[in-house]
Order: structure tokens, then sequence, then C-alpha cells
């Protein structure tokens, strides 16, 4: 069986970064946010602190994989996700990605400001913590649609194989993304 | 040979369009949420009961929240007073006993309109306990050490200032500052002492546990805090 490179090193890292810091970061928020979890968790203060570095190691880890890493493949994937047409990735994936990236940027606006606000009535504004929950919301459905095509659904399931060892059946491949296949084939 | 055009660019447009109505909401989300959540909350609350569908966020300052022993529980009345008191839980209940319906305000943003609360008003302990003159500020102790925080006698006394030992109908969850917590729905909750224990009146009042962190020391709502409206 023929298998082709479907994810770098660099975007794998990245991705698997992402969901580790994303899943780190809604389990302490839902202890914070959650009556019944805020109940049986308790230590408030120490959950905070988890959940605020939390963010900071987030978007710092996002950077320092992003420098380090392959920069030219990581911008020619942002210019595959600019495109509506077929390539590498459909629809719905690019409009994943694009929206997670620009929750990320909201997710850390607001959770700054959230915790500036505590300390300093100037970066207090009524609705900071509505946008940060709401973006919790949003962010968790993508998170479960994302999940269920990577992990569950049968046709869509062997796409996981790209993101944990980076290729993919060539046969499956060139029944999902043909563009793409085609793209390669002719070099 | 026909030049293929370069096909159209939607993603940079989509992500900040996003970054933008996202960060624009800090104006607008609120009143937007407002409109939203009255349509939404009763139906996510019957779907998912855990969602904090009434507003309800849960904030402490320590690391466990107090346990209510009825058997030993006591609220403490002192300071600048001609009879201290110490009231147990049941002669706390047999004070006159008043409810009102009003609208609690976090000063992190969220809201809970409608909250009924039963209690005693302050007046109602004074009569007990009767302030020397000179008593000008009332220091509300928690059992969630060092949580205190301060109203003056003015603020203290406003027709719908409470000591509430009842939330909607049903004894005061721990999680909202079971069994007494003071209800000014003037001023955020932080002024809303959780888990009372202690009331001791004092000459002027002091900065309490926000305030000592730069929060205003009279928090009206939509007046304090950096807010200019509610």
């Amino acid at each position: 069986m023929r298998y082709v490179s479907r994810f770098s090193r660099t975007e794998r890292t990245l991705h698997w970064v992402n969901a580790v810091c994303f899943l780190y970061l809604l389990a302490t928020g839902l202890i914070l946010y959650l009556p019944i979890l805020s109940v049986a968790v308790q230590r408030r203060p120490l959950i905070k602190d988890m959940h605020f570095w939390g963010g900071i190691a987030w978007v710092s880890l996002l950077a320092i994989v992003a420098l380090g890493g392959d920069r030219r493949g990581l911008l020619r994937t942002a210019r595959e996700l600019e495109r509506l047409d077929r390539s590498r990735f459909n629809a719905g994936q690019k409009l994943n990605a694009i929206l997670t990236a620009a929750f990320t940027i909201l997710f850390a606006v607001s959770g700054v400001l959230l915790w500036l606000g505590e300390r300093d009535t100037r970066y207090r504004f009524a609705s900071t913590v509505i946008l940060h929950d709401g973006l919790m919301f949003a962010a968790l459905a993508l998170f479960v649609g994302h999940l269920y095509l990577a992990i569950l659904h049968p046709t869509t399931r062997h796409s996981l194989r790209g993101m944990t060892v980076g290729d993919v059946r060539e046969d499956w491949a060139r029944l999902h993304y043909p563009e793409w296949v085609q793209a390669r084939d002719r070099g | 040979m026909v030049e293929q055009p370069e096909p159209r660019r939607y993603g940079r447009g989509l992500f900040l369009v996003t970054v933008a109505g996202g960060l624009s909401s800090l104006v607008w989300g609120k009143s937007v949420w407002g409109h939203v959540s009255r349509v939404v909350s009763p139906v996510a609350g019957d779907i998912a009961p855990i969602l904090p569908t009434q507003g309800w966020r849960i904030y402490t300052v320590s690391d466990h929240m107090p346990t209510f022993d009825p058997a030993t529980w006591r609220l403490r009345v002192s300071g600048l007073v001609e009879k201290p008191a110490t009231l147990t839980y049941a002669h706390l209940r047999s004070l006159p006993r008043v409810e009102q319906v009003s609208t609690f305000h976090c000063v992190t943003g969220w809201t809970v309109p409608n909250v009924h609360w039963t209690g005693v008003r302050i007046r109602d302990v004074f009569d007990l306990v009767r302030p020397y003159p000179e008593a000008g500020a009332l220091q509300f102790v928690s059992a969630e050490d060092p949580y205190v925080d301060y109203l003056t006698m003015q603020q203290a006394l406003l027709h719908d200032v409470m000591l509430a030992y009842e939330m909607n109908g049903k004894p005061l969850p721990r999680e909202h500052g079971a069994p007494l917590r003071l209800i000014i729905p003037e001023m955020y909750g932080y002024k809303n002492v959780k888990w009372l224990a202690g009331i001791n009146l004092v000459a002027h009042p002091q900065d309490g546990y926000w305030e000592q962190l730069g929060y205003d020391r009279d928090a009206w709502v939509g007046r304090s805090n950096g807010y200019s409206s509610s």
C-alpha cells in the first residue's frame, strides 16, 4: 500500500501543541465557569493561576513552534488556507483553521483583559467576560465537529493518521483530495 | 496561452472580520447578550442544567468554601454597640422576615436579574444591639478568611439592603454564602459579602478585600470601577 506525505513535522507539532493546550484551558476554564465544577473543585485562586499562565504558555508555545519550525512551509499552508479552491484542504477544514486562528487571538486578548481588569479599571469592560465565555462555546462547537470527523466518521477518520505519523494512504487521498494528489503528481 | 486568474483570497478577510467582530463585541456584547440570553437560557437550562444559564458564576478568594453547621454557626454583632450579640441561626430566622426581588450585578460584567431574596433588614439587627451614635460604618466579616468589606451606615440602611438567608425560595446554597450573605443590589457583587460570620460597627469605613486590590470602596452599579453607565 502506498502512502503520501500529508502534514509536515512543524504542522503536526503546531496542531498537537494547540490541541493539548486547548484541552488544558478548556478543563481549567470550565472549573472556573460552571458552578457545579467550581463547587466540586474549589481552590479558585490556584485554578485561576493555572488557567491564566496556561494561556500564556499556549500562545508562547505556538509562537515558538511557528518561528522555530518550517516557517516557509507554514506560510505556504497559510496561502492554501486563503483560497476557496479545493486543494490539500476542503472548505470545512479551511473554515476550521481560520476560525481557530481568529479565536486564538480573541481568547488571548480577552483573557489578558480579564486578568488586567482585575488589577486596573482602565482595562475593565463589561463585555470582556461575555466575549471570553462566548468564544469558549464557539470553539467547543468547532472542536466537537472536528473530533467527530477526525475520530468517528468512517470515511474521514483516516485523516488522523496524517496528523499523527504524517502520511495517508494514496487511494484515500485520491478519493478525498483529488486536486491535491493531481497537483503532487504534476510535481 | 490564457493566463489563469489568481484564485480570490477569502481566508484573510474571514480572519480579520472574525477578529474585528470579536474585539468590537467588547462594546456591544453585553447588551446583545442580554437579549439573546432571554431566549437561549431557558432552552439551554433544560438541555444542559449544569450550564450557568441563570448567569451566576461562583467566585471565591480562598481555597475552600466555608461549610455551614446550624448547630455551631453564630453571627457575632459587636463593636460600637450598647449590647453586643451573638445570634444563632434559629434566632436570626426568628427576626422579622422580609423578601425582595432584585438584580445582582458582578463587576466583571455578568448580571443575574430577578433574584428572590429572603432575610432580615439590618435595622432589625440594630434593634437588638443598639449602635452608639459614633458608629458610622459596618464591617462585614466573612467566614472565608480574609474576606471583609465595609458599608457606611447610610448605605447599610438603604431600603433594599438585607442579610439574606434564602435565595429563590430555598436556604442559601453553600456556593452563594450559606447560611447568610449581605445583599446590596445597588452595588457590585464584591460588596455583597458571602458566608457572613460577623458584623462589627466601627467609626469609619475602610478598604475591604477587593478595595485593597484597587476596586472602588463605593461600588455603585454603573458608576464605579471604571464604568460610567450600566
